[in-house]
């Protein structure tokens, strides 16, 4: 059995005491798309900041592409890795938020640029030529030289996800990234994530739009109260759920 | 006509064939106040004029010989100098201090806070003459490895110098200063930002100077302009150490020549014009970040 690209063993995570993950059992083979799904408050977005370590788990283990995430084990014990070993295990890991988080004082290019000339030590040049691939391939070339601001939170959003591709990560998180946007905008956003997904990038999505989850997910994760409740694909577990939890959240939700 | 204003049905008490097109005359308030104060203001600054021109204790041409003296300018160019050098003293030391303030070390946190209590306490003037007899509390000065050599050794008087002092004095209580505005810079940049660039893989050197510190400058210069002029006349505090800035040049002169007034208008002239040039320069500065993005 080939590794997948996300193996999650017994995670577990508390704030100040109340513990907001307990337990979380998750596989995401490579080249597979995940849905997690669940109502607020349930974990799922502190379960997708664990995976790059944003988050530090308080128990369990984590790995991605096989590499424990945080940590070194030794003699059974886990020991905090220094900044730079996290730092180089981030690069391999996107994450697009919610509120797209760009960098304000940077043009869209800027953006896209920046991390691969920091972190990669790339060449300015070759950085924005890369760049300019990318805003192309979100439909954005034509504005790379605005600022976020001059942006609608769509477009924003894309430039957030070319900035997070120009680091050519195996492993893509989407933090509910179409929930701060205006109806009309979401379709933009979820049509450059499709195209990632059918590029065969492996992607973690948090999301409420159940329509993308049943029709790009492989996978469906649905977590409640810091639990994984039921998985399974898309389109058994939004049709046909088994756990009551599901069946009414998804009842409220549809 | 009688169909519109029903539909309108609020302008009923409205006169048939009164054109709403003409503006209606109002007949504004008298204000007898406001005209009696403005006489009244305008007779205390005439005469105030008068008196500033015809009164021969301004001594207006001893005025325009000292204006470009040279010991004048001598004065002026060390003042300048002092204003650079404990801004810039500020400036590093405040970063430094703000960046101890929220780490999340509570050694360096709480040392970065006494800091700022102690120097924020005592008067500057204070604080300058204490720097100036320092020889009094530590005769010498040295540097060494804790029980080891002695790296560097000299008499405290002869290392601080009124220059020294002045620095030490103006700047160290300026880092305090700085330290809360650039504080209050950093913490106005969102969390989002630093989780962003950290999912980037970026490091904290990275993190710091690349993205929040960019981001906290629109914050930060505003206020640093305003300490940039108030630091213009703190250095006037300096003549009290015999430093030869701008007032204690003035105040050289006029204990030779008697000329008291006309040379402390000559000094206030000059600091007129530094803060209104800087004035205009931080009303530029704080325009352009508004404009950005």
């Amino acid at each position: 059995m080939t590794e997948p690209m996300v193996r999650i063993r017994g995670l577990t995570k508390r704030y100040s005491g109340r513990e907001v993950l307990r337990g979380i059992d998750l596989d995401v083979p490579a080249g597979s798309v995940m849905c997690l799904i669940g109502p607020s408050g349930s974990g799922k977005s502190t379960l997708l900041s664990c995976i790059n370590h944003l988050e530090r788990i308080d128990g369990g283990r984590l790995w991605v592409g096989g590499e424990l995430v945080g940590y070194r084990e030794h003699n059974g014990r886990l020991h905090e890795l220094p900044e730079r070993q996290i730092a180089r295990m981030r690069q391999k890991v996107g994450m697009v938020f919610q509120h797209f988080n760009l960098f304000p004082h940077m043009t869209a290019l800027q953006n896209v640029a920046e991390a691969p000339i920091r972190v990669k030590r790339m060449s300015a040049a070759e950085a924005r030529r890369r760049g300019m691939l990318l805003l192309d391939r979100v439909g954005l070339a034509a504005k790379h030289a605005r600022f976020p601001a001059q942006l609608s939170g769509g477009e924003q959003q894309r430039v957030a996800i070319a900035r997070a591709l120009a680091m050519e990560p195996q492993l893509m998180l989407f933090d509910e990234a179409t929930s701060a946007l205006d109806p009309e905008l979401v379709g933009e956003v979820l049509a450059v994530m499709k195209d990632l997904a059918r590029s065969g990038m492996t992607m973690v999505v948090v999301t409420h739009e159940l329509a993308f989850a049943r029709e790009v997910g492989d996978m469906l994760t649905f977590m409640d109260a810091g639990v994984v409740v039921e998985r399974g694909p898309p389109r058994e577990v939004l049709s046909a759920p088994r756990e009551p939890r599901t069946q009414e959240f998804l009842s409220r939700v549809l | 006509m009688s169909a519109s204003r029903d539909a309108a049905g609020m302008d009923a008490t409205s006169e048939p064939g009164e054109a709403s097109s003409t503006a209606e005359q109002v007949v504004p308030l008298r204000r007898p106040w406001t005209w009696a104060a403005s006489a009244f203001t305008v007779l205390v600054a005439c005469g105030v004029f008068y008196s500033v021109a015809t009164n021969p204790g301004f001594q207006w041409p001893v005025v325009a010989k000292y204006m470009l003296d040279e010991e004048i300018l001598a004065g002026l160019a060390r003042t300048l100098e002092l204003t650079v050098a404990a801004m810039a003293m500020g400036l590093i030391i405040g970063t430094l201090l703000a960046v101890m303030r929220l780490s999340g070390n509570p050694l360096l946190s709480t040392l970065s806070w006494l800091y700022i209590w102690f120097f924020r306490s005592v008067p500057v003037l204070v604080q300058l003459i204490f720097w100036y007899n320092f020889g009094a509390l530590y005769p010498r000065i040295m540097l060494q490895i804790p029980f080891g050599p002695v790296l560097y050794s000299a008499s405290t008087n002869a290392v601080i110098t009124p220059l020294t002092a002045a620095l030490a004095g103006l700047g160290l209580a300026q880092a305090a200063y700085t330290a809360e505005v650039i504080r209050a810079g950093i913490v106005s940049v969102p969390q989002g930002q630093t989780r962003a660039a950290k999912a980037l893989g970026m490091r904290w050197a990275t993190i710091f100077f690349r993205i929040i510190f960019p981001q906290a400058m629109r914050v930060i210069i505003p206020p640093v302009g305003n300490e940039v002029i108030s630091m213009v006349k703190n250095t006037s505090l300096v003549s009290v150490i015999a430093l030869a800035e701008l007032l204690y040049t003035a105040q050289l002169i006029y204990s030779r020549t008697y000329e008291t007034i006309p040379l402390l208008i000559v000094a206030s002239l000059w600091y007129l014009v530094i803060v209104s040039v800087l004035s205009v320069g931080q009303h530029f500065l704080e325009r352009h970040y508004r404009h950005r993005t």
